[in-house]
C-alpha cells in the first residue's frame, strides 16, 4: 500500500472515531456543566476547600478564582522541584535547578508542558505524579471552565454570574478528565506502554555495555498527556519513544485522544446556546483548518521524502497527521521532530501554532478561542450586512471590541517581542543549533509554542537556559492568562446583555458562508501578522 | 463632487495634519508619525527612493484628510445657507416693543405680521397665518400655521406670508432648530457612533500588531544580514495597517448624514443613523403612510331594481358640488368605471347644489324634476321614509356588508315626484399606496417587522392589513397603546422605529429608538424624536432604514476590502527587502515587479490612490438592495473580500510599469 493512501486510511479511521464520539462526549459534557446535582466526593472536595458549590460568581470573582488557583499551583510545583532530592521515589535525582523549576512550574499550570529538561533524567516519580500529573487534568479543567464560563455568557442574559469556578473545575477534573483518562490508560497499556513504579532497570547488552531501562506510570501519563492536550511527555523523545507509543495503533489513538476533547466542546457549545448547528460550524471551521494543515504538510513531506528525524515505525503520513494535530491543538507532543520537516511544512507548524491553538484547539482553550475570533469575523461581516454586528443574539458593542481586541492583540505581541529580544542579543542567539533561517525558526517555534500553550519544541535549541527558562516562563503565563481573564470579562459583558431576536436580517453564522469567514479571518490575521518573520525563517529555507 | 468643491476642501486638509486632530484617527495618527519619521531619515541620507516615499506617505495622510474635508465640505454650502436666515432679526412684542431676536428667551411671546421673518422656534398660541418655509425645506410652497393642534410649530428664520400670528417663543437662543441643522451638516457636533468606535477599537488593534511584525522585523532581518531602513519599515508599515478604511471612516459617517439631509431628514445625531439600520419593528400610521390620506370611492353597490349606471350617475350628480376628498373619487371612480362624464358647472343651469353641513348631514343637488342625495345611511333612509319611500332589508345588508369589509357606506337616494327611493351604496374604502406590498416583502426579507398603527376597528384594520401586506396591527389606538407597544418590543431586544407628528405622540417619539418627527408636527413632537423629516412624508421610514444600513455596509466593505489588500502588499514588499539575501525569496515575487525600489515604491503609491479612488464610493455608500442578510454578505464578500484580495495585484502591477522608468528606482 503507497503512503498516500495509508495516510487517507488512516485520516478516515480518525475522522469516524471522532465523529462516532462526538455526539455522546459532546452532550454528556454539556450536562456536566448544567447538572444541579453534586456527587458525594465533589461535595466533599467543596466541604474541604471551604466553597459554597451553588454560590453564583461574577467575573471577576471568577477570574481571580482561575488566577489565584494558578498561582498556588505554580507556587506548589516550583517547591516540589526544588526540594526534589529530599522526596521519595526521586531515583537519586537532585533539586532541580530555580530558573528550570520556575519555566517547568509555568509550563505545567499553563497547560503548555513545554519541557526544558529531559523528563526521564530530571524528575522523579513523585514530581511526575503529584506535581506534573496533577497539573496535567487540573490545567486542562481550568481551560474547560472558561470555555463553560464564555458559553454561559451567551446563554444568560441581564445577570453578572457566569457559574462558580471550584464546581466547573471539579466537574472538569471528577466527571470528564479523571473516566476518561483511566479508560485511555488502559488501552495504552493493552497497546503496551509501560505502567509501573519500579526503579530504572540496568541490563547487560548483548555486546556486553550496560544499559538502563527506565519504569515508571507512563501509560497513565501519557493518557492525560493527550487528552488534556497537554503533552509533556515522561521521556525526552516524547511519543516518539516506544515506551510511551508502542506501535501504529497507539500512534493513532494518542492522535485521536488529543483531538477528543476540543472536537466534542463544538457539541457541548452547541448544546448549551440551544443550536446544535452552531457548534458544528465551529467544528467545520476548525475541521476544514486542520484538514487543509494535515494535507499540505502530508503532501509537501511524501514529496520531499526525508525521513531524518521522523520514527520509522510510523513513517512520513502518520508523523504529518501527529504534527499537525498537535500544533494545532495545543498539545505539543511530538512523535518526529518539527525541525526536521521541509521549510515550508515547518512554516505551517508554527502558523498553525499562531492562528491561536483554535484548529481545534487546546481542551477548553481551542473553543474559547475561536469563539473570540469568531466575534472579529461576525464584527466584520455583520457591518457588511448593515446591522450592528450579533452573535448568538448577543450585540458585539465597543465593549465586547476592547475586550476581544486585547485578546488576539495578546499572543502576536508576546511571540514577535519575546523573538524580537531573543534574536537581538548575543546569549539567547548562542542557543541556536544552526545558523541563517534555520536558527530564526528554532527561536520563533519556541515563543510561538510558549504563548500559546503548545509546548512542543523544534528540536535544536539548547533551551534549558537562565535567558530562556524565564523568557519562556513568563510567555507561557502571558499567553494563557491575560487572553483568559479578557474572555471572562468578555462573558460577563455579554451576560448582562438583553438578547436581540434573530431574523432575516440577522448574520447567519451556521453556514458554509461563515464557516469560509471564519476561516478566512482566522488565517489571515494570523498570517499577516507572521508573514513577515516566517518569509525570513522556514519559507527562507524552504523556499525553492 | 467637483473641483471646485476639491479646492475649497484643501486647506481643511492641511489644517488637519495638527497632530491634535489626527490623533482621533489612529491608524492615520500612525502613518503621519511613519511620515515624520520618514522625512526626518531622507534628509539625513537622500536618495531617489527615499524622497519618493516620504512624497508619498505625506499625500497619503492628505488623501485622507482631504476625502473628510471634501465629505464635511458637501454639508458647508448647505449651512451658509441656512445661515443666511439666521441673521439678525427684531422680534415684536405684544405691547408694541421691539427686541432683538437673539435676546428672547423661552416664554416670551412675538407678534408676527406678513412680511416678517420669525424671530425665533416657537409654537403659535394666536392666529393663522401661510408661511413660506422654503430656507429650511427647500419646498417653495407656503404652509398654513395655526395656533392649536398639531400645526401649530413654527421655525425661526421661516417667512409669515400672510395675515398675523402671535408666537410663544419654545428654544433658547442658540439652540434653535436652525442652529441645529447649521452645526449637523457642517458636522461640528459630530461625534463618533457607537459603531463607530467599535470599528475603530478594531483598527486600532490592527495597527498595533502590524506596529510590532514592523518593529520585530529589524532583528530578525539583522540577524539576516539584511537591516533594513527606517524608510523601508515605515512603508511597510503603513501598507499593512488598514489605511484605507482609516482614511475614509470619518468621511463614511459624515457622507451617511448628508445622504439623509439630502433626503431632506435631519438625524439630530449620528447614533439615530446607526439605529435605523438596527431597527426590528417598524411601527407605520395607517393613513399618510400606508394608505392615501383619504377614503376613496371604489366600488357602486345598486340595489335590486336599481341599474348600476343609473346609481353611478346619480351618485356623480350628488358629489359634483362636493369638494372633499371622498366627493372627488366619487366622480373620478364614475369617470372611470362607467365612462360618465364630469358635468361642467354651467352644464346644470337650473341645478341648486345642496352642500354638506353638520345639521343635515348630507349632500346632493336639486334639479327641476328630481332631487339626488347622499349621506351616511341612518341620514339618508330618514330622508327616503320622510318623502314617503321605503328601505327594506337588502339596503341595510349592503350597508353592513361594506362596513365589515372596513369600508364607509354612502347610500344614494333619489326623489322623483314626489316619492322617495333609495338607489344603493357607495363603499368608500382606503387604498393602499401603490408598491406598499413589495416595499413591505423587502423589508420582510431584511428580518424587520411592520405593524400598522390605526385608529380603526379591529375588522377594519385587519382587512387593510391583509391588502397592505404588514406583518400585524394596532387597532383602535390610543397614544398609550403605541407606547405599550413599544415597550413591549423593546423588552423583547427589538429596535422599535416610528413616525409621528401631535403632541399625543410625543411620549412614544421619545420611547422609541428611532423617532422621525414630520416638519408639520407640533414642537412637542420635533423635540421628542431624534429626526426630523422636513418633507413630512411618513413613508420615508423606510428610505432611513435603508440609508442607515447602507451606512454599515460602506464601513464593513471598506474594512474587508483594506485587510484584504494586506495580502498583495507583502507579495511586493516582502521579497523586496529580503530577496538580496535569501535569493529563493524572490520565488514569492509574484509580480514580477522590476526592482525592489520601484515594488516598495508602487505598493505605497498603490497605498494612497486607492484611498482617492474609493472617496466617491464612501461618499455614496456601497450599492445597497433589500434582501436578506445570507445574500448580502454573500455579494459583498465577493466584491470586496475577493475584490481586495485582487485588485491591489493588478494594480500595484500597473503601477511598477510606470515607476519602473524613473531612474533612481527601476533598472
Amino acid at each position: 500500500m503507497p503512503d498516500s493512501l495509508a495516510g487517507l486510511l488512516q485520516v478516515g479511521v480518525l475522522i469516524l472515531a471522532l465523529g462516532l464520539a462526538w455526539r455522546p462526549l459532546g452532550d454528556y459534557i454539556a450536562r456536566v456543566f448544567t447538572s444541579e446535582r453534586h456527587l458525594a466526593v465533589e461535595r466533599l472536595t467543596y466541604r474541604l476547600i471551604g466553597v459554597d458549590p451553588d454560590g453564583d460568581q461574577r467575573w471577576p470573582v471568577y477570574a481571580r478564582a482561575v488566577i489565584a488557583f494558578s498561582v498556588v499551583g505554580v507556587v506548589l510545583l516550583f517547591v516540589l522541584q526544588r526540594v526534589q532530592a529530599h522526596l521519595p521515589f526521586s531515583l537519586g535525582l537532585d533539586n532541580v535547578p530555580t530558573a528550570l523549576a520556575f519555566n517547568t512550574a509555568a509550563s505545567f499550570v499553563t497547560n503548555t508542558n513545554w519541557q526544558a529538561y529531559s523528563g526521564e533524567s530530571t524528575m522523579g516519580y513523585v514530581v511526575q505524579a503529584a506535581g506534573l500529573a496533577v497539573q496535567n487534568f487540573v490545567s486542562a479543567a481550568v481551560g474547560l471552565s472558561v470555555a463553560v464560563a464564555l458559553i454561559r455568557g451567551f446563554t444568560r442574559s441581564r445577570t453578572d454570574r457566569l457559574g462558580n469556578f471550584w464546581v466547573d473545575l471539579v466537574r472538569g477534573v471528577v466527571r470528564v478528565l479523571l473516566p476518561l483518562s483511566v479508560v485511555a490508560a488502559i488501552v495504552l497499556i493493552a497497546c503496551g506502554a509501560v505502567q509501573n513504579l519500579s526503579d530504572n532497570t540496568v541490563v547487560t547488552t548483548l555486546l556486553g555495555h550496560h544499559q538502563t531501562i527506565t519504569g515508571g506510570p507512563v501509560a497513565s501519563q501519557e493518557a492525560i498527556k493527550q487528552l488534556g492536550t497537554n503533552g509533556g511527555g515522561f521521556y525526552n523523545a516524547n511519543a516518539a519513544h516506544p515506551f510511551e507509543n508502542p506501535g501504529p495503533f497507539s500512534d493513532l489513538f494518542s492522535v485521536f485522544l488529543l483531538l477528543l476533547l476540543p472536537v466534542a466542546l463544538t457539541r457541548t457549545f452547541g448544546r448549551l446556546v440551544g443550536d446544535v448547528r452552531q457548534g458544528v460550524a465551529v467544528l467545520a471551521t476548525m475541521t476544514l483548518l486542520w484538514g487543509v494543515l494535515v494535507v499540505a504538510v502530508t503532501a509537501l513531506e511524501l514529496h520531499a521524502g526525508t525521513l531524518e528525524g521522523t520514527e520509522t515505525r510510523f513513517g512520513i503520513p502518520s508523523s504529518a497527521l501527529y504534527a499537525v494535530s498537535t500544533t494545532g491543538t495545543s498539545t505539543g507532543s511530538v512523535n518526529s521532530f518539527h525541525s526536521s520537516y521541509g521549510g515550508v511544512s515547518g512554516g505551517l507548524l508554527i502558523l498553525n501554532m499562531g492562528l491561536g491553538e483554535v484548529a481545534p484547539g487546546g481542551v477548553g482553550s481551542g473553543l474559547y478561542g475561536i469563539l473570540v475570533l469568531a466575534i472579529v469575523a461576525v464584527f466584520v461581516a455583520g457591518l457588511m450586512v448593515g446591522r450592528t454586528p450579533e452573535y448568538l443574539r448577543k450585540k458585539i458593542t465597543g465593549r465586547e471590541m476592547k475586550l476581544v481586541s486585547l485578546n488576539i492583540l495578546t499572543m502576536p505581541l508576546v511571540v514577535l517581542v519575546g523573538t524580537g529580544i531573543a534574536m537581538s542579543f548575543s546569549a539567547p542567539r548562542s542557543s541556536m543549533l544552526n545558523d541563517g533561517p534555520h536558527g530564526l525558526s528554532e527561536v520563533l517555534y519556541a515563543f510561538m509554542s510558549a504563548t500559546n500553550n503548545n509546548g512542543s519544541a523544534f528540536a535544536g535549541l539548547s533551551a534549558d537556559t537562565t535567558f530562556y527558562n524565564l523568557a519562556l516562563g513568563i510567555a507561557m503565563l502571558l499567553g494563557r492568562f491575560v487572553p483568559i481573564v479578557l474572555t471572562l470579562a468578555l462573558a460577563g459583558s455579554l451576560a448582562r446583555q438583553q438578547p436581540v431576536p434573530e431574523s432575516a436580517g440577522t448574520l447567519p453564522t451556521r453556514g458554509p458562508l461563515f464557516v469560509v469567514m471564519l476561516a478566512g479571518v482566522t488565517v489571515i490575521v494570523a498570517a499577516l501578522t507572521f508573514f513577515p518573520v516566517l518569509a525570513l525563517g522556514p519559507f527562507a529555507e524552504g523556499l525553492r | 463632487m467637483n473641483l471646485s468643491l476639491l479646492a475649497s476642501a484643501l486647506p481643511g486638509a492641511f489644517r488637519k495634519l495638527d497632530p491634535r486632530v489626527m490623533v482621533k484617527s489612529p491608524v492615520m495618527f500612525v502613518v503621519e508619525v511613519g511620515a515624520v519619521f520618514s522625512t526626518v531619515s531622507a534628509i539625513l541620507d537622500p536618495s531617489v527612493f527615499a524622497w519618493t516615499i516620504v512624497v508619498w506617505l505625506w499625500l497619503t495622510v492628505l488623501f485622507a484628510n482631504l476625502a473628510e474635508a471634501v465629505a464635511e465640505g458637501r454639508g458647508k454650502a448647505q449651512a451658509a445657507t441656512l445661515r443666511r436666515t439666521r441673521t439678525e432679526t427684531t422680534a415684536t412684542l405684544p405691547d408694541g416693543g421691539e427686541m432683538p431676536a437673539s435676546d428672547l428667551r423661552p416664554g416670551d411671546l412675538v407678534v408676527v405680521v406678513a412680511g416678517q421673518v420669525i424671530p425665533g422656534d416657537g409654537d403659535v398660541v394666536e392666529g393663522v397665518a401661510s408661511v413660506d418655509e422654503s430656507a429650511i425645506t427647500g419646498e417653495s410652497a407656503p404652509v398654513i400655521r395655526e395656533s392649536g393642534g398639531d400645526r401649530s410649530s413654527v421655525t425661526g428664520g421661516t417667512t409669515v406670508l400672510s395675515d398675523r400670528i402671535v408666537v410663544r417663543i419654545t428654544a433658547k437662543p442658540g439652540e434653535s432648530f436652525v442652529d441645529r441643522m447649521i452645526a449637523l451638516v457642517e458636522g461640528a457636533s459630530r461625534q463618533k457612533t457607537p459603531n463607530e468606535i467599535a470599528l475603530n477599537i478594531l483598527l486600532a488593534a490592527l495597527s498595533i500588531v502590524f506596529l510590532a511584525a514592523t518593529v520585530t522585523l529589524q532583528p530578525f532581518a539583522v540577524y539576516s544580514g539584511a537591516p533594513q531602513s527606517v524608510i523601508v519599515l515605515v512603508a511597510l508599515l503603513v501598507c499593512l495597517i488598514p489605511t484605507t478604511i482609516g482614511a475614509l471612516l470619518s468621511a463614511i459617517g459624515i457622507a451617511g448624514m448628508d445622504r439623509l439631509v439630502q433626503h431632506n431628514v435631519l438625524a439630530m445625531s449620528g447614533r439615530a443613523v446607526e439605529a435605523a439600520g438596527d431597527v426590528n419593528t417598524l411601527l407605520l400610521d395607517k393613513t399618510g403612510t400606508i394608505t392615501l390620506g383619504n377614503r376613496q370611492a371604489t366600488r357602486f353597490l345598486p340595489l335590486a331594481a336599481v341599474d348600476e349606471a343609473d346609481l353611478a350617475d346619480a351618485a356623480q350628480l350628488s358629489s359634483l358640488a362636493d369638494e372633499t376628498p371622498e366627493g372627488r373619487s366619487i366622480v373620478v371612480l364614475a369617470k372611470q368605471a362607467y365612462g360618465l362624464r364630469e358635468r361642467e358647472t354651467g352644464e346644470l343651469p337650473q341645478a341648486e347644489f345642496v352642500p354638506f353641513t353638520a345639521q343635515t348631514r348630507m349632500s346632493g343637488v336639486d334639479l327641476p324634476d328630481h332631487q339626488v342625495r347622499k349621506g351616511a345611511a341612518a341620514t339618508i333612509m330618514a330622508w327616503v321614509h320622510e318623502f314617503g319611500g321605503q328601505t327594506d332589508t337588502t339596503l341595510t345588508r349592503t350597508v353592513d356588508t361594506v362596513s365589515e369589509a372596513g369600508g364607509t357606506p354612502l347610500v344614494v337616494a333619489e326623489r322623483r315626484g314626489g316619492s322617495a327611493r333609495a338607489l344603493g351604496v357607495i363603499a368608500l374604502t382606503d387604498v393602499v399606496k401603490d408598491g406598499m406590498r413589495e416595499r413591505f416583502d423587502q423589508m420582510r426579507a431584511m428580518g424587520i417587522r411592520t405593524v400598522m398603527i390605526t385608529g380603526d376597528n379591529p375588522l377594519t384594520a385587519k382587512a387593510i392589513a391583509g391588502e397592505a401586506g404588514v406583518d400585524d396591527f394596532l387597532a383602535e389606538a390610543t397614544p398609550e397603546d403605541k407606547m405599550a407597544l413599544i415597550k413591549a418590543e423593546q423588552a423583547g431586544g427589538r429596535l422599535v422605529a416610528m413616525t409621528g407628528d401631535g403632541t399625543n405622540d410625543a411620549p412614544a417619539l421619545a420611547q422609541a429608538d428611532v423617532g422621525v418627527a414630520m416638519n408639520t408636527g407640533t414642537s412637542a413632537a420635533k423635540e421628542a424624536g431624534n429626526m426630523v423629516d422636513l418633507d413630512s412624508d411618513p413613508t420615508k421610514l423606510i428610505e432611513i432604514v435603508g440609508i442607515g444600513k447602507q451606512l454599515l455596509i460602506t464601513r464593513g466593505a471598506l474594512t474587508t476590502f483594506s485587510i484584504a489588500n494586506d495580502v498583495a502588499k507583502y507579495f511586493a514588499i516582502i521579497p523586496a527587502m529580503f530577496a538580496g539575501v535569501y535569493p529563493t525569496l524572490s520565488s514569492l515575487n509574484v509580480m514580477r515587479l522590476a526592482t525592489p525600489e520601484s515594488a516598495i515604491v508602487s505598493a505605497v503609491i498603490f497605498n494612497a490612490l486607492v484611498i482617492v479612488a474609493l472617496v466617491p464610493l464612501a461618499l455614496r455608500g456601497v450599492a445597497y438592495r433589500p434582501s436578506s442578510a445570507a445574500a448580502l454578505l454573500r455579494r459583498n464578500l465577493l466584491v470586496y473580500g475577493v475584490g481586495g484580495l485582487v485588485a491591489p495585484f493588478v494594480g500595484i502591477k500597473l503601477i511598477d510599469l510606470l515607476v519602473s522608468q524613473i531612474p533612481g528606482l527601476g533598472r
